[in-house]
């Protein structure tokens, strides 16, 4: 089973000495699953345009007075990131279920929460860092202040795993659906409310010298809760859609 | 060894089929016979755990496969349709991605040698995307040459296949049964396959 | 030898003709309590020494912003059961209160929107209680939508039900988060803290609504649970008789 590797040509991440453990699967389908991103760089970098068009609308469309500009700036990446995240969701179930492969991982011993987050996992590396690397550029555009980019930073970090976990449950309800994508917008931008309304007003309260440190801790906490519970969720709403 | 027991089979407001029930001993070669549309992927899916009987259950060393599901899924190969291949992985990569999925990983050497061994010899480099659909076939079939999985539903197997690819398919189904595996499967080819213990299974022969 | 699930598919069949018959009286006690809420509202309800006739609106407001939450709770609870015990019933339920729950809502938000119109001298605040209400009626379409998108009626069920149980799950998120947005941004709008002899009568023409939207709910629910199972009978007859056949 572990014979050794014949000289692997270069590309081949895929290299999964893992034995048949839990774990070593999990990290089996995070590579896998970094490796199709990597193949299909352009998806990526779409989200990534698309994320910073928004963001530029946003002046074209108040006007680009800076006293207008930088008191809206945290809610704008925000929102813009919200979307962009919403963007990419497709990607996250969509081509695994058009060939087959989404039948083998409900099949696989492993369970199927975790593969789930192995996926979800993949797909924050892949949208949620390069948005929340993208953010403190995005909010110079505003006039934000040094330490507000931090905050908003920190925040769009934080933030962006927990979109992710819980655009997999819509992403996995959706499945196959007619307008499917338009479906999922609908189920999930209602529950990310809370997730805008503590990582827009981090960035708010420490402009106005209030901290963000409740506001920080509360994004935190709820990325903890969403990390205990999302992955279950997926795996219903997966054997569900399947069915 | 697997039992069906009066499974039923509803999609949508239309039922498939009912009181469908089987026992298949080790070693048992069944073929799943029936029309376009009278439910053979939908009985094979029901086996493997994939969708739920509305009525019945399927036996696994005689308990209940759903509730055994662990161990059930540890000893169960399903090929459908739909072969899970993904375009922008080669074959080798491909290979070791569903090995590795199913709780079999194998190394690079096994993978190449089963994919030389189903004729991918020359490509194991290439993206899947530039292989032709029988090719890309045999790259999600290389893996039955993989397994020591007991178990094996297999959906269509011989689609797009071409005879000699069909023989080796056959060949291997073949020493799976003699080394007391157990092979369900559904085709619209008459192949010949050398098993001790063949079986038919038809569904909607009501009407 | 076959083990039949009798109450799965029984029960919707003898839920059937009872709703049938509890509906009506309900509907009579919605008409009843509704007219008596009403009165006390209009006519015995004492004029609001600041807010005029107008605050009248909240015999109608307060009930259905209560029984729009009522009622989520309730529809993820049958949701809830119906995915974690299969029962066909539960489900049908959670399907039946969705449309009910909307309209309870989107007739807090219009009321609540009307009331503000004298009150704040605009249609729309983004006072806390409003957002939130907002949100819940953007849940509750996106439940219905959700099992409008799909066909098949077991997949439907079982995906609303995940559905509602997230959904309710982050009801109080949302809420509380809101609520502390809310006090961040602007201060609290409105206090309904009165005398203590005129709120015991409003409180009581609110409590009288309330029952009278409750019965209401029922008997529409009932109704509607009664649609959706004649929906999917021939499928449970041919069941039934197979499991009569074969048992």
């Amino acid at each position: 089973m572990s014979a050794p590797l014949q000289a692997a040509a270069p590309g081949k991440v895929l290299a999964a000495q893992a034995g048949a453990g839990a774990g070593g699967m999990f990290l089996a389908m995070l590579r896998r699953d970094l490796l199709l991103v990597y193949r299909r760089r352009a998806d990526a970098i779409t989200v990534l345009v698309f994320f910073s068009i928004v963001v530029s609308l946003f002046p074209l469309g108040v006007g680009a007075d800076p006293a207008l500009l930088r008191p809206i700036g945290a809610g704008v990446v925000w929102v813009a990131a919200l979307l962009a995240s919403l963007l990419s969701l497709q990607r996250l179930f969509g081509a695994d279920y058009a060939d087959g492969t989404l039948e083998q991982i409900l099949l696989s011993p492993q369970p199927l929460a975790l593969t789930a987050l192995a996926k979800v996992l993949a797909h924050w590396i892949a949208t949620g860092i390069p948005l929340a690397l993208m953010s403190p550029l995005l909010g110079m555009q505003f006039g934000l202040a040094a330490d507000a980019l931090w905050i908003l930073t920190v925040s769009v970090l934080l933030g962006t795993p927990i979109l992710s976990l819980v655009g997999a449950v819509g992403a996995a309800l959706t499945l196959g659906l007619r307008g499917g994508n338009l479906l999922v917008a609908l189920l999930i931008l209602p529950l990310n409310i809370p997730v805008l309304i503590l990582g827009a007003g981090a960035v708010d309260a420490a402009q106005s010298g209030l901290g963000a440190q409740a506001h920080l801790s509360l994004l935190a906490a709820l990325l903890v809760a969403t990390l205990m519970g999302s992955p279950f969720a997926v795996a219903a709403a997966l054997r569900i859609s399947l069915d | 060894m697997l039992e069906l027991r009066n499974l039923a089979c509803v999609r949508g407001e239309r039922r498939l089929f009912a009181g469908v029930s089987q026992a298949i001993p080790v070693g048992q070669l069944v073929r799943v016979r029936g029309d376009n549309g009278a439910g053979k992927t939908s009985l094979l899916r029901l086996v493997a755990g994939l969708s739920e009987p509305a009525m019945g259950q399927v036996l696994w060393q005689g308990s209940d496969s759903r509730q055994v599901r662990e161990p059930f899924q540890r000893a169960l190969v399903y090929l459908g349709h739909a072969s899970g291949i993904k375009d922008e992985l080669d074959a080798v990569e491909n290979l070791r991605a569903a090995c590795a999925l199913a709780g079999e990983p194998v190394a690079d050497g096994a993978a190449v040698d089963a994919l030389s061994a189903m004729g991918l010899g020359g490509r194991l480099q290439l993206e899947c995307k530039v292989l032709s659909a029988g090719q890309r076939r045999r790259v999600a079939l290389a893996r039955l040459l993989l397994t020591r999985k007991p178990l094996w539903l297999l959906d269509e197997p011989f689609n797009a296949l071409d005879p000699q690819a069909v023989a080796q398919l056959a060949a291997a189904v073949g020493r799976h049964l003699e080394a007391g595996g157990i092979c369900v499967y559904t085709t619209h080819q008459p192949v010949e396959i050398a098993a001790d213990n063949a079986a038919e299974l038809t569904l909607g022969a009501r009407a | 030898m076959a083990k039949i699930n009798w109450f799965k598919y029984a029960a919707p069949a003898t839920f059937y003709p009872l709703a049938g018959r509890l509906a009506p009286w309900f509907q009579a006690m919605a008409v009843l309590l509704g007219a008596v809420g009403l009165y006390i509202g209009f006519f015995v309800a004492p004029t609001d020494f600041q807010q005029g006739e107008a605050y009248r609106i909240i015999f109608i407001h307060v009930p259905a912003a209560w029984m729009s939450m009522f009622l989520y709770l309730l529809m993820a609870a049958y949701a809830g059961l119906g995915l974690v015990f299969n029962t066909r019933l539960s489900s049908m339920m959670a399907r039946a209160i969705a449309p009910t729950g909307a309209m309870f809502t989107f007739l807090a938000l219009w009321t609540g929107s009307m009331w503000g119109r004298p009150m704040w001298g605009t249609y729309w605040v983004w006072d806390a209680r409003l957002t939130s209400e907002l949100i819940l009626l953007f849940l509750y379409i996106g439940f219905i939508a959700l099992q409008a998108a799909i066909d098949d009626p077991r997949r439907g069920d079982r995906a609303g039900g995940v559905l509602a149980l997230v959904g309710a799950i982050n009801v109080p998120i949302i809420y509380f988060s809101v609520k502390w947005w809310n006090t961040l941004h602007q201060g609290s709008s409105i206090n309904l803290t009165r005398a203590p002899s005129m709120a015991s009568i409003m409180l009581w023409g609110m409590l009288v609504m309330a029952l009278s939207f409750w019965a209401y709910s029922i008997a529409v629910i009932l109704s509607r649970v009664q649609c959706v199972i004649a929906e999917r009978e021939q499928r449970a007859a041919w069941l039934q008789a197979l499991g009569a056949e074969q048992g």
